[in-house]
Order: C-alpha cells, then sequence, then structure tokens
C-alpha cells in the first residue's frame, strides 16, 4: 500500500501520511486517525504550494512513523518483490513522483531511501518547521526530502527551510540556500570503526563502493573510532520514546482519536480507545516511554539521556572539526522481508544503532547510494555536494 | 495542652493577557458560550505547537518583584502528564525544573511568610455533567489560560493570618496590573497540620484543594483544625496524610478518593518550549514598568499632605488610587480631591451598593473645579455627582438643565435676600441689635430658598451690603 490518499500523482510532491496537508485525512498510518482531517497544512506543505508545487498525494507511513519503514502501517505495509521498502522512497525509485516530504523521527525515511536506492536529507534540527507534523518526538524528529537525486533534494529543502514563528523551536534564518556544487576535493570524511567492524557483508560492500568513488574525487577518507554510538542509541531510544507517549497520550477518545463503541466509565473509555486503535509497536513504544518517565527513573533514564545528548554533540562536533563528514551505513542490510510484528520494538531498536546519532544531536544526515552522511549543524550543502560528485 | 496551627499555601491566579498562555485565543475571560474561544492549539490538535506568550512570562516576573522573590532567569516549561476530559493533550504545561521566581517572602502583620516560588501553567478546561441524560460535555474555552500558582512555606499560624495574606495578595495583583483577580480567578489549596505549641515537629498534614472564597477558606480551617485535635487529644480517628475537599453545603471537609491523588505526573522539560532566558536588560524594563506598591503610594499621598490615614484608604485600591492621580493630574488640589473621592465618592458607592469605584476621572474633575471656582455650590456638586454616578451625565449640560450654576441669577438672588430680610423682622433687628449670630440664620434661610444654588459668598455679601445699608 502506497498511497493512503492519491491526489494528483505523477511528477509531483508525495507527503506523508504524519504531515497534514488541509482538509485532507492525516491518519499517520494509525487506525487511531483514521477519521482525523486536519484544519490546516503544515508550514512546509504551505511553502511547497505558495512555490508552486503541487502535493502528489499522501504517502503511507509505518504507525506515526516509528517502525524501520512503513511496516507497521494500519493500512498495510508498502512491498515490492516481497520486500519491506517505505512508500515514499519507493514511489521516487519509480519514477511516479519527484520527491516527497517525510518526519525523520526514529530513521525509518533514511532506512526507506537506503534499500530504495534513492537519496534522503534530514536537515539541521530546527531548520525546517515542525508546525502540522504530528508530533512524536518533539526534540529529534524533524521534516526532510526524499528526491531521485542531489540537486532536487536541495531545490525541495530551499523551498521548505526557513523560520516560523508558529513552532517554538524554529530557528531564527529566514531562509537557507542550499547547493550541489561545493568543491569535494579538499573535503576529508571519516569512516566509523564502530558502526563498520561486523557488518554484514553487502552493507560494508556498499561502504567500500562509495569510498572508492570518494577517493577517485580527492576526498581523503579516514577510519576513526567514536566510543558514544551505543550511548547515543539507548540515549535517543529513551528520549524518543519518553515524548512519544506523551505527545501520543492525546489520542484517548475524548477529544482526538478512535473512540470505543461502548464502554462504562471514562477509564474504561480510555483503555478500549487506545487498545483497539494502536498497534504493537506504538503500545511497546508507549510502555517503555511511561516506564523511563516515572519518577522513580526519571533520574537515571530521562535526566541522563539528556546528559548523554550533550556528550554525543560535543563529541561529534569535535569529531567534525578534523572532518567534513562522517560515512555510516543507514541500516544493517540492504534487504528487509516483513517479520512478526511481535519484534518490532528489537528490531527498530537495533536498527536504530546506525541512525541515532544525527537524530540525538540534530545534525543533517543524508543517504545516498545506501549509505548515510553525516555533517554538522547547517553544513547540509556540504552532504548534498558530496552525494552529488558520487552521483555523477 | 495547647495547640499550633502550621498552614501553607498554594494559590492560582489568572494573569491579565490579552490571549492564552501558548496561543493567540483571547476573550477568554469573558467567553459568552461553551467552546467559544478555543483554537487547534489549545485545544492540542495534532500538529500544533505551542509558542510562549512573552507578556504572561512578564507578570509573572512582576509578582515575582512583588514578593521579593529571586527572578531565575533561566526558566522552563515542563510537562506534567495526566488523563482527565478536560485536559485535551492529557498533558498540562507547567514550570517543574526551573520555576521562574524563588525564594521570597511577604509581611503580613507581624509574621514573615515565605513563598517557596512562583511558577507559570496553563489552565485546564471545565467539564459540565448533565444529570438528566446521564452525559458529560467538555468546555475548553479556559484551556491553556495563563497562571501563576503562588506557593508559600508553611508559616501560618492561623485562618486570621491566611485571609489577611489572601487580601493582601488580591489588592496587590490588581495594583501591579497581574490579574482582575476576580471572583473565582483565585484559587487555593490549604495545606494544613497542626502540633502542640512549642513544637518544631510537623503534625500530619492533610490538604484541601480548590477553594475559592474567603469565607470558604477561613471555615475549612477552623474545621480541620478541630477535627486534628480531636484526632490527636481524643483519638477518634487515625490521622493520615491526604487530599481532601471542602463541601460548602455539609460545612465539613471530605477525603477525596486516593486515586485522584496518588498519581505520577511523569514531569519531563517540553521540547517544543526553549528554555526563557531572562536577561538583565528585559529584567531592568519589566522592573522600571512596575507600579508603585500599596506602601509606596501612600507614602508619596503623605508627602502631597494628604493624612496618613486617607493615603492609606486612597492607596488600598487600585481604582482610588487611579482615580486620586488621574484627577490630580489634572490639576486639582489634592487635599481637595482626596476629600471628593473618600468622603462624596465612597458615600455614592456605599449608596448605589458598589464594590469598585468607577467613574470617569475627567468628570470628577470638572465637578471639583465648578465648585472650586465658586461656578456651583459644593451642594449642587454634589447633586451633579449623584447624577453622574447614576446615569452618568455630562457634567455642564446637567449644571445649565437643573439651573443650578450660582453664577447666573445674581438679581434672582438679591430678590430672594430682599424676600428673606423682609419675611424675619425679629431676626433682623437682632443683628442690628449686634447680634452677628443672626446672620447666619438669615443665610441659612435665603440658602433653604435657593435650594443650595446660590454662591455662598455672593448670598453672604449681598445680606451683609442689604442689611448695612
Amino acid at each position: 500500500m502506497f498511497y493512503i490518499n492519491k491526489i494528483n500523482a505523477a511528477g509531483k510532491i508525495a507527503v506523508d501520511d504524519t504531515i497534514l496537508v488541509k482538509d485532507t485525512p492525516a491518519t499517520a498510518g494509525s487506525k487511531m486517525l483514521e477519521n482525523f482531517k486536519p484544519l490546516f497544512s503544515a508550514e512546509a506543505v504551505e511553502r511547497l504550494e505558495k512555490a508552486g508545487y503541487e502535493i502528489a498525494g499522501k504517502t503511507n507511513v509505518g504507525e506515526f512513523g516509528l517502525d524501520l519503514m512503513g511496516e507497521t502501517s494500519h493500512f498495510g505495509a508498502a512491498t515490492v518483490d516481497g520486500n519491506l521498502v517505505g512508500a515514499a522512497a519507493a514511489l521516487v525509485a519509480q519514477g511516479e513522483i519527484k520527491a516527497a516530504l517525510n518526519v525523520d523521527l526514529n530513521g525509518a525515511p533514511r532506512r526507506a531511501a537506503a534499500v530504495s536506492g534513492v537519496d534522503f536529507i534530514k536537515p539541521t534540527y530546527g531548520t525546517v518547521s515542525r508546525y502540522g507534523v504530528i508530533a512524536c518526538a518533539c526534540s529529534g524528529e524533524q521534516i526532510g526530502v526524499t528526491a531521485a537525486n542531489a540537486d532536487d533534494a536541495a531545490e525541495i529543502l530551499s523551498v521548505i527551510a526557513g523560520h516560523d514563528d508558529k513552532d517554538g523551536t524554529s530557528l531564527p534564518a529566514e531562509k537557507y540556500e542550499y547547493t550541489t556544487d561545493k568543491d569535494v576535493s579538499s573535503m576529508k570524511v571519516c569512516i566509523l570503526a564502530d558502526l563498520y567492524d561486523g557488518l554484514d557483508s553487502k552493507v560494508k560492500e556498499r561502504i567500500d563502493a562509495f569510498t572508492e568513488e570518494l577517493r577517485k574525487d580527492g576526498v581523503t577518507v579516514d577510519t576513526v573510532s567514536l566510543d558514544i554510538v551505543s550511548q547515543a542509541q539507548t540515549a535517543w531510544q529513551i528520549l524518543m520514546a519518553a515524548e512519544t507517549t506523551n505527545n501520543l497520550s492525546r489520542f484517548d477518545g475524548v477529544k482526538y482519536g478512535h473512540r470505543a463503541a461502548e464502554y462504562k466509565n471514562i477509564d474504561e473509555l480510555y483503555v478500549k480507545s487506545r487498545s483497539e486503535a494502536m498497534g504493537f509497536l506504538t503500545k511497546a513504544t508507549i510502555i517503555y516511554g511511561s516506564d523511563v518517565l516515572a519518577k522513580s527513573k526519571y533520574e537515571i533514564c530521562y535526566d541522563k539521556s539528556l546528559r548523554i545528548r550533550r556528550i554525543v554533540c560535543d563529541k561529534v562536533r569535535e569529531l567534525l572539526k578534523s572532518y567534513d563528514a562522517i560515512l555510516t551505513p543507514a541500516c544493517s542490510k540492504v534487504e528487509y522481508k516483513p517479520y512478526d510484528v511481535l519484534d518490532a520494538f528489537e528490531k527498530v531498536y537495533e536498527e536504530s544503532l546506525y541512525t541515532a546519532i544525527p537524530s540525538i544531536t540534530g545534525m543533517p544526515a543524508m543517504v545516498t547510494k545506501g549509505v548515510q552522511l553525516i555533517a554538522d549543524s547547517f553544513n547540509e550543502s556540504v552532504l548534498l555536494s558530496i552525494a552529488k560528485s558520487v552521483e555523477v | 495542652m495547647k495547640y499550633e496551627l502550621v498552614i501553607g499555601l498554594e494559590t492560582h491566579v489568572e494573569l491579565s493577557t490579552d490571549s492564552k498562555l501558548f496561543c493567540s485565543c483571547g476573550g477568554h475571560s469573558s467567553p459568552k458560550e461553551p467552546n467559544d474561544c478555543v483554537c487547534p492549539a489549545c485545544c492540542g490538535m495534532p500538529g500544533m505547537l505551542p509558542v510562549t506568550n512573552k507578556h504572561a512570562i512578564e507578570l509573572a516576573v512582576k509578582a515575582g518583584f512583588m514578593l521579593n522573590c529571586k527572578i531565575n532567569q533561566y526558566t522552563t516549561f515542563d510537562k506534567k502528564s495526566y488523563y482527565y476530559p478536560d485536559l485535551p493533550c492529557a498533558y498540562q504545561i507547567t514550570q517543574w525544573f526551573h520555576p521562574i521566581c524563588v525564594d521570597g517572602s511577604v509581611q503580613i502583620g507581624e509574621r514573615t511568610i515565605g513563598i517557596k516560588q512562583i511558577h507559570v501553567e496553563e489552565d485546564a478546561g471545565k467539564l459540565v455533567h448533565d444529570e438528566a441524560t446521564n452525559t458529560s460535555f467538555v468546555d475548553y474555552n479556559r484551556t491553556s489560560v495563563p497562571l501563576i500558582e503562588i506557593v508559600s512555606r508553611p508559616d501560618f499560624r492561623s485562618s486570621d493570618e491566611v485571609i489577611a495574606y489572601l487580601k493582601m495578595l488580591k489588592s496587590s495583583l490588581q495594583f501591579a496590573g497581574i490579574s482582575e483577580c476576580e471572583e473565582g480567578a483565585m484559587r487555593c489549596d490549604v495545606n494544613i497540620s497542626v502540633r502542640p505549641e512549642g513544637s518544631d515537629e510537623l503534625g500530619v498534614r492533610s490538604e484541601i484543594k480548590n477553594m475559592s472564597s474567603l469565607s470558604e477558606i477561613k471555615d475549612a480551617i477552623e474545621f480541620e483544625k478541630v477535627r486534628h485535635i480531636d484526632a490527636i487529644e481524643r483519638h477518634t480517628e487515625m490521622l493520615v496524610q491526604e487530599t481532601r475537599r471542602w463541601d460548602d453545603v455539609k460545612r465539613r471537609t471530605f477525603p477525596m478518593r486516593s486515586k485522584e491523588t496518588a498519581a505520577d505526573y511523569r514531569y519531563f522539560p517540553d521540547p517544543n518550549l526553549m528554555p526563557i532566558v531572562i536577561d538583565d536588560e528585559w529584567l531592568a524594563e519589566i522592573r522600571a514598568s512596575m507600579p508603585a506598591t500599596a506602601d509606596e503610594k501612600a507614602s508619596h499621598y503623605e508627602s502631597m499632605g494628604i493624612a496618613a490615614k486617607e493615603a492609606a484608604v486612597l492607596s488600598s485600591d487600585r481604582k482610588l488610587a487611579d482615580t486620586f492621580d488621574a484627577v490630580v493630574a489634572m490639576g486639582r488640589n489634592a487635599k481637595v480631591v482626596a476629600g471628593w473621592i473618600l468622603t462624596e465618592c465612597m458615600g455614592q458607592m456605599k449608596r448605589l451598593e458598589l464594590t469598585s469605584l468607577d467613574i470617569d476621572a475627567m468628570k470628577l474633575a470638572r465637578i471639583i473645579e465648578l465648585v472650586e471656582s465658586g461656578e456651583i455650590t459644593r451642594a449642587a456638586g454634589k447633586k451633579v455627582l449623584s447624577a453622574v454616578f447614576e446615569k452618568d451625565v455630562d457634567v455642564d449640560a446637567y449644571c445649565e438643565e437643573n439651573k443650578l450654576n450660582a453664577k447666573v441669577d445674581e438679581g434672582f438672588i438679591l430678590e430672594t435676600v430682599r424676600k428673606v430680610i423682609a419675611e424675619n423682622e425679629k431676626v433682623v433687628a437682632d443683628y442690628k441689635g449686634g447680634k452677628v449670630k443672626a446672620l447666619q440664620a438669615l443665610f441659612g434661610s435665603v440658602m433653604k430658598e435657593l435650594r443650595g444654588t446660590g454662591s455662598p459668598d455672593v448670598i453672604r455679601a449681598m445680606l451683609e451690603k442689604e442689611l448695612n445699608g
């Protein structure tokens, strides 16, 4: 299942169903919001429309965007040849649409781009307004762009980025101009040994091939170690789950969300409505998030994760003083089969090892040719230029 | 054994902002219909984000200045999670980790009351239960209305001190324009325990939630005092730390269900709201915009020649003080204005059972001007004032219509003077025989005939002229 709502597809821009388009249903892939029609469009969508782009439709996503790449959608996973694909990335790969807006909260659009062989860029946190995103992990989630190439990604990102008064975390710059033509020949890129050693051979091959291309373009590629990779993974999982739990609590059947047909009292209304309308991964995330926010655990879980976030930021920034970008895999495999839903929580946790650093630091990341590049804040053009140099 | 009460207060006050705390909805202080003042943001619609109302922050800082607090120049908003149908997001945005004001104090008579903190938070909506259809309705008008919660230390020792503190809070908050403190807009949670006098240890505490009337608060404290002492002395019950509510019909407190109280609110910093940094410049700006406190005002009035007692009354009420300041600013003599406000205006307020002075200062200034210049008599001035209070009449037009102008009819005054002299031969004879006081009697008769409209000076001069030839 690729579209939740196909409007005007060919050659246009699709929007993930976690992003609002006025008067068009926004389900976030959940039965919870099957009948939710927003009264307004997301700021990013408004900017696209104002710039003359047309919306192709609403693309299917995993429930609230929490999963690997869309397999937990209430409306069914998008697959190609029996493999999981992200709906938007697959449509871009098929050439059906020019680009798509996706919410990157735990790496789903990055993994989707990697398996479909297209580009996805997650810009610096705060550069694209989150107004109109069905929120989960507010401190790290960010709208990004899936596109067939770096030029298209830069074009669309330039349209949607810039300050928005309606988002309290929006950064002050009115506009950002992204380019793909920076000179890469003097750039330095590092591979994280922590995320390379022990990797699936097919993924290793992609990293190696990419490294080869970079060296041909004159880029220096080193291998380094960064000893906070798994801490970043755990800390982001805690922050993400806690914030998601809190944000999804509004879907209780009173004002928003599915309401159970029969209930004896308010508690039963809450329990039945949420039990009926949420999938396993969402429930597991909520249980985990409630637990880490409990008074008795706050200090050792949420608060500690905030401290780890700062340490990760410092260490990554330190490394990026010597390198223009970090090269890592975007995920552990080159293809994913549908799997038992009861394994979802563990699977997402395992994969978040590769995606957590940009999520927790808010730094920009780009997936291209099945690999991931990470740069320091506001250096999107470095990533886009490297991607472009490998493309041609 | 003698016992002493130990009481701490948590007081919720609505801030006087034009819009809500995190959206631009206005008119929430006087909504017409349920769900009149709502928008996607305050209703927590998916996709909406909160943006902080700067004015609310400024008002909270002002409250901090007023209560001698330390202002936290780095302050955060945090989320408090609980499920209740009047809370559309199932969380409330409040300040838990870095409240905006801390460590203040305020003097209530002889006692210093410590202020633990003041924090800003959003209000919740309102549930309306229809018993007939067994249905509940939610009104989100109050959702996200800005409040401050003023948390005192357990420094009160009697219900009288509590009431005095609340009255002081109310008048000071109104005075500084922080809160209108309208009926029901100030709500209190009272933490109360009892211990033997002289003891340093705290007794078992009960918290009485959500009371808004002063008499309710006083009665609830007195009830709890008796209940606690009975429990200690006569073992009428086992005291437990609990939350109770006051039942105004049954005139007693009842424990609330433990389910309503035993909650883990899962506080954490709101990632959608950046920490607020109040730099020195902004802080100085807010301080400069503080109106004088009631005490400062009173001493200022005394320096203008107003008696201490009168200055205290004038400065105790925002409306009285504002009217006084405005009329004086229009060039009228301070002492005279004080007299008009404290005697005449307050007399009218009492007569019409008004709780606050609501008069156009221009009109009051004009009345005083007319009286002072002798254009109308004081009695006529009172008559105009009364008409202004009742019907908000135009001062000059009213004087014209009712022929109150003392200067107009000098001929008529002379006629009346002559008439009075002719009709009071005996009094005239007394006067001419040396009884100076007799003149006062004749003057009174003329005033009575003129029904207070003539200028006293003019009448007196005419009388003397006619009598002395």
